[in-house]
């Protein structure tokens, strides 16, 4: 057992927790952020993704003591209060989303694209990028339409910050 | 409010909870006390269970129980049923062998729980499952069709000699062979449907919860139809009444047909909760998912076609070997028999078919339907026959078969289906103008100056959906009725509940049954709630499958809703001392036609509840109910056209363009529908390029995981041209058909004679991987 | 996974004391290897030891002649670099193709090479460019390095320090990627030296790991051209076969990912 201190979701959160514990046990067990999901068991689907320090790992392969002392960000801590991501309400907006169990971590990791490329973004990139995530349901016609609308509207958000 | 009625793209409801990550899915929900099972399964394909040592691993941390198959035994707990009885062309009935929750003493699929560990938590309960010591008896085993209808084969079940579960047929020999004898050329193809993994992203779980007081049992499962699992598990299984059983299925993460079956894991999870006096959970992983999760498809067969010689069909014969894996699921026997070879006919006028379909049982992981369910396999194989009799008859293969559209309706096929309406010169022509047919000459000549291998491939699909006429489904052998139920219940305020038997797991009912409402009313689509999934809830229902939810579930709700309607403008015509036939409903408010008078929806319910002032004789309240038993199936059908490239030097594809032109009838949410078409696409390209469920010869599987599955990523796939036409369902009020498998089952042979149309090769296996390919152009096995 | 003691030492010499004092210790850097076999429970280390918040193993330096690489920078650090895109872009293009984005982000050079999976990618570019493997203990040549499937020169317990790549004339790298892990099917990394030697590693393709293909760099030394290998045959024996490449497809990918190495490298 060890003590983990980290902060999520701007919270410092601290656990006593075994050390075979992944990011994503103690995310969803202990800290009850059940948005984050595991659809796999070879660190492939991606529906674990959050941003650790701002970038988009798959926190079922982070052991807890690895994110010891790191920021970490999910699902439930992109949107404003009730002011959702540009990025959320793109894949709301374009349908990207169907049964909803990969979305958590489509759009962690599409928010990390585009925090990458900016408005460098074409379809083909997109997919390129989308490699490293799972989606069952959509083919990805319409989470490929979210990303890149997405995109649009962070660089509208940025230059009005 | 006509921006959120039927026809309107209205964004969903349900997706803020989801894009924000408060969806609630079965491993999302902790309760006190709650238990942890992990399975003890065996690593081998066919053996014997010599003995079960526990002790060891009861004396592990944390260790609640271990409990085997024997007791299951012992408290008659019944084995898994396959709910739809198919009989032999010879009349005797289906040969099952039994298979319980737990192995008590065979196993025979490499993955099947011989044992389940119940601990205080997850870890402690997977590290004591590898202390429990199983002693196996190894035997041979039957990885796959051909290897278990050989002579001497090693025998699965007592009950089916020969691993031979049934040896059905449908349709007229003798018109075909006659047939046959008179044609001016006969087409043939020999293929196979390859086995998939349904692979859904949210893996099973089951939560069981025995309330000792109330003697109850609550089951959270991942579930598309709450309530037939709770029928199984009580009518069946022994585990509890109907009545002390409430299951729930919360959001579930996909199910492709995956989540219809009940899976001993939940079995086993309510049966351990008793025992254990404490809620049970089990979650499975994507490992275990690829070793249990019923898989899909995996069919070989033989096709022959005669033509005239206005190259008109005659007559089509189909022999096809359908693999069950090593135990009968829950619907199995239907997707091979009912579900595929009554589709056979196509979109064609085929004066007769003759099909015969022997269902064999090998040690794999049991098969049953994956979107499309037997739709997906008539449709490729026709499709494949089709283009290749175009090929070798040379002629245009949009032609051939415009030649031979069925063009009146209805129509009854030799295979008993009788298809409503459609048209299917109208699809096909909007694939054609889509991808510039008139074009591809041109564009394939360019491509050849690039050094690439273009092809163009077909597929016109027709399936049936929205099963199906229960008194049609009950004589064909089903154990269920296939309709739907409904409750509607105004609240005092206004608002509404729709109470739904079908179960949205990505559909967005949510979203598209209260669009109904709100076509129907007039009031914004954020004043109904639907409510589904929850058998406490919930009066019955049949669930999600067969793209049955709009034509079956939604017309239910219609049926309610006309009771509602009508009672309400009896209420309305009261207070406003008008005739109940001058009354109309717009805009939430209820009219008396040609005046100014009206009163609002909250207003009509507020009386109903307040019943101070109702017409004579009644009943308060506002909340009605309706089953619907549909009349026929429904007939989606379309054109896909797939053009591509082939990279020679490697054998790898790339989309140049697929376009798909479907008929869903009338279309409630476009954009959803849209989706629904997207996502079947990618499955049957899956299927087509990427995805098979492979297993060696001693049947180890040799694809277990997303190391060596290819699921589709969205590199792989193209971005869709999809379009329209439509005829609208005669068959029920709304006009719909379905839209939910249509993708599935239509995409692969377009892909498939696309990839031999570009490489002059029409001998080429699914999956089409870059390999297979590349062997195809250059020849080389 | 099973349970471990998890250390995080915060230098070279920490780590290695702990590894010792460890039963059955294993180090661990972005994770990305052992992770995922631990979660299987292929592997149950004692303790693991996380040398990715060690400073010293972590960046990398371009000089004139030599690209080094410290053994905890992550795929997307070497991928992301200006300075090794303009030194030896290929190994920039390798780096932006292993796994996926998010992969790339915790992966590292360190991990990679000291796995020695058969289907990797950094190794390709190690054993081709001829690169100087540093450990705590000693400097190990690439060609002395790759030991076969998952195994290295490397003694129990010692730890890579930096990789050390010269800079060569002329280099490149294509990867036909395994479709569902998207690992190497075949990758094959091409190099000109600047002494005009040429080096070409196939990885995904052999049985035995990592492989230098000898019929190509002598035809490639007597043309450096795409158009040399035309008449080039690989032979399949040896080459691994699975359901998603046989032998002979992997010969013929050796051959055909070589000429499009060549091609990019230009």
């Amino acid at each position: 057992m060890s003590t983990v201190k980290l902060t999520v979701n701007g919270k410092a959160v601290s656990a006593d927790v075994e050390d075979r514990t992944l990011l994503v046990n103690l995310l969803r067990d202990h800290l009850n952020l059940t948005g984050t999901h595991v659809g796999c068991d070879t660190s492939q689907c991606g529906a674990c993704v959050v941003h650790i320090d701002g970038r988009a790992v798959k926190s079922c392969t982070v052991l807890v003591g690895q994110a010891d002392g790191s920021n970490v960000t999910t699902i439930e801590g992109i949107s404003k209060g009730d002011e959702l991501h540009p990025m959320q309400a793109a894949f709301r907006d374009n349908h990207g989303l169907q049964c909803g169990y990969c979305t958590p971590g489509m759009i962690m990791s599409a928010i990390d694209i585009v925090n990458r490329y900016g408005g460098k973004l074409d379809e083909d990139t997109v997919r390129h990028e989308l490699e490293g995530n799972i989606c069952r349901c959509t083919g990805y016609h319409n989470i490929v339409k979210s990303v890149l609308d997405a995109a649009g509207r962070m660089r509208v958000s940025q230059a009005a910050e | 409010m006509g921006v959120e009625g039927i026809g309107a793209s209205v964004v969903r409801k349900e997706d803020r909870r989801f894009i924000t990550g408060r969806g609630r899915y079965v491993d999302d929900i902790k309760l006190a006390g709650m238990t942890y099972a992990h399975f003890v399964r065996s690593p081998h394909a066919h053996a014997k269970v010599r003995n079960i040592d526990s002790s060891e691993a009861m004396k592990m941390p944390g260790v609640i129980g271990v409990h085997t198959g024997k007791e299951l035994v012992e408290d008659k707990i019944g084995n898994l049923i396959c709910g739809w009885a198919v009989s032999s062309k010879d009349g005797t009935p289906m040969k099952m062998g039994a298979w319980p929750a737990m192995a008590p003493e065979t196993v025979r699929f490499v993955g099947q729980a011989v044992a389940v560990v119940i601990a205080e938590t997850k870890n402690q309960a997977r590290d004591a499952a590898e202390a429990v010591v199983v002693d196996y008896e190894e035997l041979p085993a039957a990885a796959d069709i051909r290897a278990a209808i050989k002579p001497g084969a090693p025998q699965l079940h007592p009950e089916a000699p020969g691993n031979v579960v049934y040896d059905w047929a449908l349709g007229d020999e003798a018109a075909v062979k006659d047939a046959f004898s008179k044609a001016a050329n006969v087409v043939s193809l020999e293929l196979t449907n390859n086995r998939l993994v349904p692979n859904a992203m949210e893996p099973r779980a089951a939560i069981a919860d025995y309330d000792e007081a109330e003697e109850h049992f609550t089951l959270y499962t991942t579930s598309q139809n709450p309530h037939v699992a709770r029928l199984v598990l009580s009518a069946f299984y022994n585990i509890a009444q109907e009545h002390k059983l409430r299951v729930v299925a919360p959001d579930v993460g996909g199910g492709f047909g995956s989540k219809i079956f009940i899976y001993p894991e939940e079995m086993v999870a309510l049966w351990a909760s008793k025992k254990v006096r404490r809620p049970v959970k089990w979650t499975g992983d994507r490992s275990e998912a690829f070793l249990t999760d019923a898989h899909g498809r995996d069919h070989i067969s033989k096709a022959e076609m005669a033509f005239d010689k206005d190259n008109k069909i005659l007559a089509l014969r189909v022999k096809t070997h359908a693999n069950f894996g090593a135990y009968m699921s829950l619907f199995s026997s239907s997707v091979p028999t009912y579900l595929y070879a009554t589709l056979l006919s196509g979109q064609y006028n085929i004066p007769a078919i003759y099909a015969e379909v022997m269902g064999v049982y090998t040690n794999t992981t049991p098969v049953d339907a994956y979107r499309g369910a037997g739709r997906p396999e008539a449709s490729f194989l026709l499709e494949r026959l089709m283009e290749t009799a175009a090929r070798q008859l040379k002629v245009d293969p949009a032609e051939l078969r415009r030649k031979n559209f069925i063009t009146s309706f209805p129509h009854q096929t030799p295979v008993i289906m009788a298809y409503d309406i459609g048209d299917f010169g109208a699809s096909l022509d909007a694939a054609l103008k889509a991808i510039d047919y008139a074009g591809f000459p041109a564009r394939k000549e360019n491509a050849r100056k690039e050094g690439k291998l273009r092809g163009i491939g077909f597929s016109c699909y027709i399936e049936a959906c929205g099963i199906a006429p229960s008194k049609a489904v009950g004589s064909l052998g089903a154990g269920v009725g296939l309709w739907e139920s409904a409750e509607v219940r105004v609240n005092p305020v206004g608002t509404i509940e729709i109470l739904t038997g079908s179960h949205s797991h990505g559909q967005g009912h949510e979203t598209t049954f209260a669009q109904l409402v709100a076509e129907r009313l007039g009031i914004p689509i954020s004043q109904v709630s639907i409510v589904h999934g929850d058998t406490d809830k919930v009066q019955f229902g049949m669930g999600t499958y067969g793209s049955r939810s709009a034509a079956v579930g939604l017309t239910a709700i219609l049926k309610a809703m006309e009771k509602v309607e009508s009672k309400a403008k009896k209420i309305a015509a009261h207070q406003l001392e008008a005739s109940e036939d001058d009354i109309v409903i717009e805009n939430g408010e209820f009219k008396v036609t040609g005046t100014d008078k009206a009163i609002a929806l909250p207003m009509v319910a507020l009386a109903a509840y307040t019943a101070h002032n109702l017409p004579d004789g009644m009943e308060p309240g506002l909340k009605e109910g309706a089953f619907y038993d549909p009349t026929n199936f429904t007939f989606p059908a379309g054109a896909y056209i797939c053009e591509l490239e082939v990279d020679s030097a490697t054998g790898k594809t790339s989309f140049v363009n697929f376009v798909a032109a479907d008929d869903f009838g009338r279309l409630i949410n476009p954009m959803i529908v849209e989706g629904q078409v997207h996502g079947g696409l990618a499955q049957g390209i899956g299927q087509a390029l990427l995805e098979g469920a492979v297993y060696d010869v001693n049947g180890q599987p040799v694809t277990a995981s997303f190391m060596d599955y290819t699921m589709p990523r969205a590199d792989d796939l193209p971005s869709f041209k999809l379009s329209h036409t439509t005829t609208l369902c005669p068959g029920n009020p709304l006009g719909v058909k379905g839209c939910g498998e249509a993708g599935a089952i239509g995409a692969s042979a377009a892909v498939i004679n696309a990839i031999t149309d570009a490489i002059g090769n029409n001998k080429l296996e699914m999956p089409a991987t870059s390999d297979r390919v590349w062997h195809a152009i250059h020849g080389s096995a | 996974m099973y349970a471990t003691t998890y250390h995080r030492p915060s230098s070279v010499d920490e780590a290695a004391a702990l590894f010792t004092k460890g039963s059955e210790a294993k180090y661990l850097a972005g994770g990305h290897t052992l992770i995922p076999v631990m979660k299987q429970r292929l592997a149950s280390p004692s303790d693991v030891i996380d040398l990715g918040k060690i400073k010293d193993l972590i960046g990398l330096e371009v000089s004139a002649d030599t690209v080094t690489i410290k053994t905890a920078t992550t795929h997307h650090d070497v991928a992301a670099s200006g300075p090794v895109q303009r030194a030896i872009p290929a190994l920039a293009h390798l780096a932006s193709m292993i796994g996926d984005p998010a992969v790339r982000y915790r992966g590292t050079i360190g991990g990679s090479i000291a796995n020695n999976d058969p289907a990797a990618d950094y190794p390709a570019a190690v054993l081709a460019l001829g690169a100087t493997i540093r450990t705590n203990k000693r400097s190990i040549a690439a060609d002395d390095f790759f030991k076969g499937l998952f195994s290295t020169a490397l003694a129990d317990g010692e730890i890579i320090t930096q990789v050390a790549f010269p800079i060569p004339a002329k280099a490149g790298y294509s990867k036909f990627p395994h479709p569902a892990s998207r690992f190497a099917l075949t990758g094959v990394f091409v190099v000109k030296t600047k002494s005009g030697d040429v080096r070409v590693a196939a990885t995904g393709a052999s049985q035995n790991g990592v492989m230098r293909i000898a019929a190509i760099e002598a035809a490639l030394k007597a043309n450096w051209s795409p158009g040399a290998l035309d008449s080039v045959t690989i032979p399949d024996k040896g080459l691994m076969s699975d359901i998603h490449g046989s032998s002979d497809y992997r010969a013929n990918l050796i051959k055909v990912m070589a000429q499009r190495a060549v091609a990019a490298a230009g």
